[in-house]
């Protein structure tokens, strides 16, 4: 399928959820979207890819340009993510260092907070 | 040896119809379940990077994928003898497995140092890049063909590139079969 976004507030923490799949062809939109949130202030970000069918080295920069974005402004953007398949990629290019994966939302939120 | 071609034009959109076809193709080769997500991956990453070359170099050229299963597949067997498929095969070490080879016409660069340095591709310091479409080197595609394929080898010509990755059939796990 396509690559579907919505994105809400909770907290104090932009939660992006991302369904579908995440590659050369629809990643601008993810990246599109990011940009237009750090933009408009919002630089605590936590990204649901509990929906997310596939992901390649394309989806992985735009999180990675993400990161850098929010962290410009003393930021933070974490993961959600359960999914071996999609966690693969994660550990292949050692990005699971980079970025903070949780198991849920709540998660994710909680850590930030308690750091 | 069954061999499939795909030809695509260098577009985004037509690198899943390459993964799906890709996928299916290893499929009804008899590839393990556990290794479709490998090869729906590497044959991504082989064909994005393709196309960003060619988008770059030569947009009106098209990329050509060979899908080779070197069994002939577990359900016939009736490819011709002398296929196009030959020029694709590795070595004649292909027996028994799945061989997807991605040829592009762009003019090649250095192939890649991100295999030797697994930091190369994450440059998270570096304040220059924050236009750019993602923080990763276009080589980290590269690095993680090598660390999905089973064999992979990446031969950069001046006139295009062919990537060759392969899995071996009918294991589970592609790395039980001891090769080379």
């Amino acid at each position: 399928m396509d690559l579907k976004l919505d994105h809400h507030t909770q907290d104090d923490t932009e939660i992006v959820v991302v369904e579908g799949e995440i590659d050369v062809y629809t990643a601008p939109r993810l990246r599109e979207l990011l940009i237009d949130l750090v933009n408009k202030g919002n630089f605590h970000l936590v990204v649901n890819m509990e929906k997310v069918e596939f992901l390649d080295s394309t989806g992985l920069g735009v999180l990675v340009g993400g990161l850098k974005r929010v962290r410009a402004h003393d930021g933070t953007l974490d993961l959600v993510c359960t999914q071996e398949r999609i966690l693969k990629i994660f550990r292949i290019t050692g990005l699971t260092k980079v970025f903070g994966i949780y198991d849920s939302v709540q998660e994710a939120i909680d850590k930030r907070k308690s750091k | 040896m069954a061999l499939v071609q795909l030809t695509i034009s260098a577009l985004p959109a037509h690198v899943r119809t390459a993964r799906l076809m890709a996928t299916a193709v290893a499929r009804r080769a008899g590839i393990a379940e556990s290794a479709l997500d490998e090869i729906r991956l590497a044959v991504g990453e082989a064909c994005s990077r393709a196309v960003e070359a060619h988008r770059v170099h030569c947009p009106s050229r098209p990329i050509q994928l060979d899908l080779v299963d070197s069994s002939g597949g577990p359900r016939g067997g009736d490819a011709p003898a002398d296929t196009p498929a030959d020029r694709a095969s590795h070595n004649g070490r292909a027996a028994q497995r799945f061989e997807v080879v991605v040829f592009d016409r762009a003019p090649a660069k250095e192939p890649t140092a991100a295999f030797d340095n697994p930091d190369a591709g994450v440059d998270l310091d570096a304040d220059t890049s924050l236009n750019g479409i993602s923080g990763l080197s276009p080589d980290v595609g590269l690095a993680v063909i090598v660390g999905l394929a089973d064999e992979v080898s990446i031969e950069p010509h001046e006139d295009g590139t062919v990537v060759r990755m392969s899995w071996p059939l009918g294991k589970a796990d592609p790395e039980a079969e001891s090769v080379g």
